[in-house]
């Protein structure tokens, strides 16, 4: 059969991951260092875990209602009031999905008709690009740069408006380069917004790791951007349970519904025993969350002023676990970078421009480690520079 | 509790200046607090924790032993206990609540040396009524530190 004319071609057009064969190969590696994954290196607090055992054992493995465990729902419209200073109701403005990543499926699919255009400022995590494709967007990616510490400004999102601007996605904190959007940033934001009709899907799953003293600001609290915004989180990053696949969406009754009766029949409800964890951990998480922000922000320093030490240029990050040092000084590409300090330093870091091209000469480095582990990693980067450096 | 503390409690071999841009202390700060914490014995010793199991040749046996005593009437237990730690077989020792006084961890490097240790050395003493020792087989985690940890099976190309 040829099936290249059989599948859809939409699919057969995003391209494959580029980093698929640089992992084959750090598989193959025995004495293999990782800097490279987006996960916490904390498992699921005890307390947690416990009260997704008891429920096991109580035989509570059905299916919940769509939209999530109303006491699930309560929790997370609680916690958002607490955090962030938004108030949902938890009868009509969530949804809970199969991590933040369903939720972002589920709003783009919600949103989009076929021709509109999504804003994805870049680099940002892969998945936007693929699925505003699928439900038949166009991509319109906003450079973020260096210069402005990879924060999206009010002059590069208005150049790339366009009567035909649906969605603008807003990744922040961000995966991979760890820029904050901070109130007065998403501010300048909102004036650009504010009159038009362009819908906000805020990503906001690093919410939680930001390290500059604020909490994490969320542009829906901000005049005139509830109405336009879908908040999507998640229990990945801040509970450390990126295993039990859960996520939510927040956003205006209007849309969710819909989102909820796309999730009906997709999904059908995210799994049950990940949402009674969820509810002990927004109960009785708060202390967990703090202290693992603690950890993660003194790896953050020390890495920093590792790559710094090694002479190479590398943005303060204020949120979420990566830095996003700059390696264009080695005249090498990022993925000649990437591939080479595997081979030679058997060392796995990921490669700037898989999150846009944009992220050429840079690579992007993950600190969710213990500090014995970064700094062997360092030690390891040093002696390659050393070797390469021109 | 100060971070210090932790960051040499999960590492010791961290420089003053990784410390120092770790906490966003200077240098100098995380010099004379550390100082002050070894003055102070709030911090009483830097140790490596080796898995002893892997170095071939390496005969090393660990005992812990439960002794019973009668407390003296004027020193109680610390006498005796200081009595107890002078010897260098003896690696640690804390008074115990419940069924026996104290324990007490003894490496040699033969079962036969650490039962001689017991009978010649700490059994005689005065005060001490009677000893229970039990052989360490193997170590899984010691000083918080697992010995043979498993491999990280995060999804390595999951961004």
């Amino acid at each position: 059969m040829n099936y290249d004319s059989l599948l859809n071609r939409t699919a057969l057009r995003i391209p494959p991951s580029g980093i698929r064969r640089f992992f084959d190969i750090a598989a193959e590696m025995e004495d293999v260092i990782s800097l490279s994954v987006g996960e916490p290196d904390f498992p699921t607090p005890w307390h947690v875990r416990d009260v997704a055992i008891d429920s096991l054992q109580k035989g509570r493995t059905g299916y919940s209602p769509n939209r999530g465990f109303t006491a699930l729902c309560r929790e997370i419209c609680s916690y958002y009031s607490r955090r962030f200073g938004l108030s949902y109701d938890f009868k009509t403005d969530v949804v809970v999905t199969v991590g933040g990543s369903e939720a972002i499926d589920l709003a783009i699919r919600t949103l989009i008709n076929p021709g509109d255009e999504v804003l994805v400022p870049q680099p940002s995590f892969v998945c936007y690009d693929p699925i505003a494709r699928l439900a038949g967007a166009e991509v319109v990616p906003i450079v973020t740069r260096r210069e402005d510490e990879f924060r999206l400004t009010a002059e590069a999102l208005r150049s790339r408006i366009t009567d035909r601007t649906k969605l603008l996605i807003l990744p922040f904190p961000n995966n991979p380069t760890g820029a904050v959007m901070r109130r007065e940033h998403l501010e300048e934001i909102a004036q650009v917004l504010r009159g038009t009709d362009i819908l906000v899907l805020s990503d906001e799953i690093y919410s939680e790791l930001t390290y500059n003293g604020q909490p994490h600001a969320s542009i829906a609290s901000l005049e005139g951007m509830k109405e336009r915004t879908v908040v999507v989180n998640g229990f990945s990053k801040s509970c450390a349970m990126t295993g039990w696949r859960l996520g939510y969406a927040l956003g205006p009754k209007e849309i969710i519904s819909v989102m909820t009766k796309v999730h009906q029949y997709a999904i059908m409800c995210a799994p049950t025993t990940s949402q009674h964890a969820a509810i002990e951990a927004l109960k009785n998480g708060d202390e967990d969350i703090k202290k693992m922000r603690n950890e993660y922000d003194m790896c953050r320093r020390l890495i920093v002023r590792g790559f710094r030490e090694l002479g190479l240029d590398c943005f303060e990050p204020e949120g979420a676990f990566y830095v996003f040092p700059c390696i264009a000084s080695t005249g090498m590409t990022s993925e000649e970078f990437c591939g080479k300090l595997l081979r030679e330093k058997h060392v796995a870091v990921v490669p700037g421009n898989a999150f846009g091209e944009c992220g050429e000469g840079f690579i992007r480095v993950s600190y969710a480690y213990s500090t014995a582990h970064i700094n062997e990693a360092l030690r390891r980067i040093g002696q390659f520079l050393k070797e390469n450096i021109r | 509790m100060d971070n210090i503390l932790n960051i040499l409690n999960d590492n010791p071999r961290l420089s003053n200046a990784e410390i120092a841009a770790m906490t966003g202390l200077t240098v100098d700060e995380v010099g004379e607090k550390i100082a002050g914490y070894e003055k102070s014995g709030v911090i009483c010793g830097y140790k490596t924790v080796i898995n002893w199991d892997k170095i071939e040749q390496t005969d090393k046996v660990t005992a812990i032993i439960e002794l019973k005593v009668t407390p003296r009437k004027d020193t109680g237990f610390e006498a005796i206990a200081e009595e107890v730690m002078g010897f260098d077989e003896v690696e640690s020792v804390s008074l115990m609540s419940g069924g026996y006084d104290f324990s007490v961890c003894v490496t040699g490097r033969t079962f036969q040396e650490i039962a001689l240790f017991v009978a010649k050395r700490l059994a005689p003493l005065d005060s001490v009524t009677s000893t229970a020792t039990t052989f360490v087989l193997k170590k899984y985690k010691e000083d918080g530190i697992i010995l043979s940890p498993q491999s990280d099976e995060r999804g390595a190309d999951v961004l």
